[in-house]
């Protein structure tokens, strides 16, 4: 059994006086114990509701969710509030993108750490406190004892994701999702912090969700990736394949943007054109139809169905990128 | 943290000393010159005179000025015009009047006023929260003093359950302490003067509540709203904490900086609701007493007291403001 | 008493509560409302000018609640204007009908071509009421252009001056600020030999002053760092065109909305002073304060109505201004736009 098997999952946002919004629009994708796993795309895409759909976070009014989150067998989405409460935290951990908003203002790291170990794991304040600094130590905080008493404006950046992965991995989950964890920092602490990620799912064998926007984030700690566009998956590859040979031609295209250090001198910059807002409903055709070189008509003609490829993986497409590209 | 204090202190000596020069300069400019104005209706040659030299006033200017500052340092403010009682005892009578009816009023306001606007901002736009809106817009269209004497008729008059006015019920033993009747009551276990006491205290309590309830409400709700927003209360969801920790640890902690500005704020504008309230309920504080002295004649030895506590009052509110902020708000103690 | 005119008015949803925290130099009390005042004038920093303007105006047509707010200030202007159409007597006319009913304890209420009945002194009041509408109008407007007048005055010279001239003035205007409005209102009547309306309109108004001067200076302020404006220097716009002609109309918005709220604290504040005895003296006049004010706690007992109806028309029209002067906070403040 996958650890999670997303399974049809559909958000659709019905804010009063606006036209439904589907976000997540079918959604199929599951994670293995260990593994790590990518949703890749623009904003927009719909990568962040799927991952808040799954925590439970999205709002309690103004959209719909269907489909089914089985995490080890129990659907998610049917459990009761404080039930997933409970799960929250202890089985499942999050991390967000902006690491100074993400963490309340008025408390110390010490006791924002430790209060998860005593909500989930019943230990009493000292207790906690104690781990929280030994947390606070295994994800590279240097002089851990200090930053406990410390307050979240008092600490650098990098030093606050850190924090904050602590929290999320307090409790041993399973399954970690982190949501564009890198985007608000700078370069070389980003470096840091996806290796640290890296590290610390490989040896607790937690399994990782990694959202992102960044193929190099991908490419570097993915196992399989799931590209997404306007709410739908339209591309599933081991990472090996996605880079080597990107079959979708919105995969393939965002490869090709990524400027290269060997490309030739006065070569323009390849972009994909169009916007994201320039899209069609998947109910008249391939949403990227608008965007895409390869369009052909049967490309109008409904949205595509995702087929299984040859290499394990799962592609959305009617007229695939077949040549390989350029290693 | 201490430097802030001192230097706070310290403007409140220096504001204060600015304000006596400008009252002893209004006292003097004003029409008939000093000594008439203190004196008023009784004066006479003779007492003018006494007066003029006792006071300094035959003087060159600074010693005056000297003397006025002495005269203050000291406590003697004079003798009212309007009852001749010293000063210093008409306003000692009716300061814990007014903190009795202001601190009641403060306690309705804010124990009210909190819950409700949390309330309010987690059932947004639903019939709690829009009965609550529309009920604060119009506590802040209402003139106070019409409600005060709504609630009097109604109450009072035809419904008699509260006492029509005053702090407490003629023929009643009731020894004096503090001047705050209730506590009063309390201290010398005379129980049912404290219970007479406290059973006045509730209509203009209630009145004098109205206003700064609705502006605690506002800005909670707001307040409320505004975190229940920000990136670290989901946070606090995803790790999967009780409702009831968020709610206290993450949501009101920050959500109550504001408000408690505000509450601060609120004093300043209870002394000016008092004014009016106390006049409808004849509660014989402060508020009565500024009315007292402007109408008719002006009564310039207790208003130059008034003045000066006023400002006192203002000035350490403020303060104490600032150093409560400077506790919750762990962003400003850290520089 | 009441604490209005943008300092204790709904802030917007998205209005940051937080913001004014440590009271750098001034306290944080008075922080709160200049934090406040300083992010409407923030709005006006926004290019655009008169298409900004309908654009507001198109939003505000959407909101029920300004609507509402609107539709009671134009019937109120209304009345004031055509009140001698709408009323059907004169309103210091004493008549013998009346006046026969008067006892020391009893005032005649409605009856035959007399409405509301009468007043203490053998008026009508239904006319008086009306009549009232007109002199309410006029101590709230003045009262509010008085304060807008001097207020927009300090806060462009401290605004256009900036460096010590804006210190000076700004420090000033704290403390006013730092005041409660009653207080301020009740001190400077204290201060004047002898009351009249006008010691009133202008005792109101001052509360107002320090309001406007701080929104007018930061709208002033935020404009001068605006793209438009520094576009129109690099142009080589004069310096007296800019401010002229670009950042005072912009700045106009904000005290709009900010002279609506105003206008409701003005006419509540007329009243308050009235019922405290140091208002118009000439209490023949109608005006909804003095009749409240007066006659209307002095004959409670006996006639309520005398005030009930003042009040009520008080209460709708302050309510009628403070809903349409909320919604154009909202309207103007940019968060909201996006």
């Amino acid at each position: 059994m996958s650890l999670l098997d997303v399974r049809d999952l559909g958000v659709v946002f019905n804010r009063r006086g606006e036209r439904p919004f589907t976000a997540v629009d079918k959604v199929s994708f599951s994670v293995e114990p260990g593994q790590t796993v990518g949703l890749v795309g623009e904003s927009g895409c719909g990568k962040s509701v799927t991952s808040l759909a799954i925590m439970g976070l999205l709002p309690k009014r103004g959209n719909t969710v269907s489909g089914e989150v089985l995490f080890e067998g129990t659907d998610l989405l049917k459990l009761r509030a404080n039930d997933m409460r409970d799960r929250r935290g202890r089985e499942i951990g999050m991390i967000f993108q902006d690491p100074l908003s993400s963490l309340n203002p008025v408390l110390p790291i010490g006791l924002q750490v430790a209060e998860v170990l005593e909500r989930h794991q019943g230990r009493d304040r000292k207790q906690a406190l104690r781990e929280a600094r030994d947390l606070l130590d295994s994800v590279g905080i240097p002089d851990p004892d200090r930053r406990l008493s410390e307050y979240p404006h008092q600490i650098s950046g990098g030093m606050r994701q850190r924090a904050l992965i602590a929290i999320a991995l307090a409790c041993k989950p399973r399954l970690l999702i982190a949501d564009e964890p890198t985007t608000a920092l700078d370069v070389t602490i980003q470096a840091q912090i996806l290796t640290l990620l890296k590290e610390l799912v490989d040896s607790s064998g937690t399994a990782l969700i990694m959202i992102t926007h960044d193929l190099g984030v991908v490419a570097g700690l993915c196992d399989t990736v799931n590209v997404l566009y306007g709410g739908k998956i339209v591309e599933t590859a081991a990472r090996h394949e996605l880079f080597a040979r990107p079959r979708h031609p919105y995969t393939h295209g965002l490869l090709s943007s990524v400027p290269r250090l060997d490309s030739l001198r006065g070569e323009r910059l390849h972009a994909i054109r169009g916007s994201v807002s320039d899209n069609i409903p998947w109910t008249e055709g391939c949403a990227f139809a608008p965007r895409c070189d390869r369009v052909v008509d049967s490309c109008l003609d409904g949205a595509p169905a995702l087929e299984p490829t040859a290499v394990g993986g799962r592609l959305r497409c009617n007229n695939p990128v077949l040549e390989e590209v350029a290693a | 943290m201490l430097r802030v204090i001192v230097r706070r202190l310290l403007q409140l000596v220096v504001t204060l000393i600015a304000l006596t020069a400008l009252i002893f300069i209004w006292l003097r400019n004003l029409p008939g010159g000093p000594v008439d104005a203190l004196l008023g209706e009784r004066a006479t040659p003779e007492r003018r005179e006494l007066l003029t030299k006792a006071l300094g006033y035959d003087q060159p200017i600074l010693v005056q000025y000297g003397k006025f500052m002495q005269r203050m340092l000291t406590g003697d403010f004079g003798n009212s015009i309007r009852t001749g009682d010293s000063v210093v005892e008409v306003l000692g009578r009716s300061f814990p009047a007014t903190v009795e009816l202001a601190l009641a009023a403060m306690i309705i306001a804010v124990g009210l006023g909190i819950p409700l606007g949390y309330l309010a901002a987690r059932h947004r736009g639903r019939t709690l929260d829009n009965l609550t809106v529309g009920g604060t817009l119009l506590g802040i269209s209402i003139p106070i003093f019409f409600l005060g004497y709504l609630l009097k008729d109604v109450f009072t008059q035809n419904i008699h359950w509260f006492p029509p006015s005053g702090r407490i019920s003629t023929g009643l033993d009731n020894t004096n302490v503090t001047g705050f009747f209730v506590l009063d009551g309390l201290l010398t276990r005379e129980f049912d003067a404290s219970a007479d006491a406290l059973w006045h205290l509730i209509l203009p309590a209630v009145t004098l509540a109205t206003i700064p309830l609705a502006v605690i409400v506002r800005i909670t709700r707001a307040s409320v709203l505004d975190v229940l927003n920000e990136d670290f209360i989901r946070t606090a969801e995803a790790k999967g904490l009780r409702h009831r920790t968020i709610r206290g640890r993450h949501v009101l902690r920050n959500a109550l900086l504001p408000v408690v500005t505000t509450i601060g704020l609120q004093t300043g504008a209870l002394l000016a609701g008092a004014v009016l309230t106390e006049k409808v309920y004849n509660w014989g504080g402060l508020g009565t007493l500024i009315t007292d002295s402007i109408t008719g004649s002006r009564d310039y030895p207790v208003l130059q007291a008034l003045i000066l506590v006023a400002a006192l009052v203002f000035i350490v509110v403020n303060l104490l403001v600032d150093l409560s902020y400077a506790v919750i708000d762990p962003r400003v103690r850290v520089r | 008493m009441s604490e209005q005119g943008g300092n204790v008015s709904e802030p917007n949803t998205q209005d940051t509560g937080t913001s004014g925290m440590s009271g750098r130099g001034v306290t944080a009390l008075a922080e709160r409302k200049k934090a406040r005042l300083d992010e409407l004038a923030r709005a006006s920093a926004e290019p655009g000018g008169v298409s900004m303007f309908r654009d507001i105006v198109r939003r505000l047509s959407r909101n029920p609640v300004a609507v509402t707010g609107a539709v009671i200030v134009g019937l109120f202007v209304l009345v004031a204007i055509f009140a001698p159409l709408i009323a059907p007597h004169d309103p210091n006319q004493r008549f013998d009908q009346l006046l026969d009913g008067l006892t020391a304890d009893t005032i005649p209420g409605s009856q035959d071509g007399f409405v509301l009945g009468s007043d203490p002194l053998g008026r009508d009041f239904a006319s008086r009421l009306v009549y009232g509408a007109r002199q309410t109008l006029l101590v709230g407007v003045l009262a509010t252009l008085i304060g807008l007048a001097f207020g927009v005055v300090i806060g462009a010279i401290a605004g256009a001056f900036g460096g010590w001239v804006d210190v000076v003035l700004m420090r000033l205007t704290d403390v006013m600020l730092a005041l409660p409005g009653l207080l301020l209102a009740i001190t400077l009547v204290a201060l004047a030999s002898r009351s009249s309306q006008w010691t009133v309109i202008f005792a109101v108004s001052i509360v107002s002053v320090p309001i406007f001067a701080r929104l007018l200076r930061g709208a002033m302020l935020a404009q001068r760092e605006s793209d438009h404006v520094l576009a129109a220097r690099a142009l080589g716009v004069k310096e007296r065109a800019i401010v002229l002609r670009h950042m005072l109309p912009n700045s106009l918005t904000p005290v709009i909305a900010q002279a609506t709220l105003t206008f409701a604290v003005a006419i509540l504040e007329a009243a308050a002073l009235s019922f405290l005895g140091l208002g118009d003296p000439d209490i023949n006049r109608a005006e909804w304060g003095l009749m409240l004010g007066v006659d209307g706690q002095r004959y409670f007992e006996i006639r309520p109505e005398l005030a009930y109806f003042p009040a009520l028309a008080i209460i709708i029209v302050a309510l009628g201004f403070t809903l349409l002067g909320e919604a154009m906070r909202e309207a103007i403040d940019p968060k909201n736009r996006r």
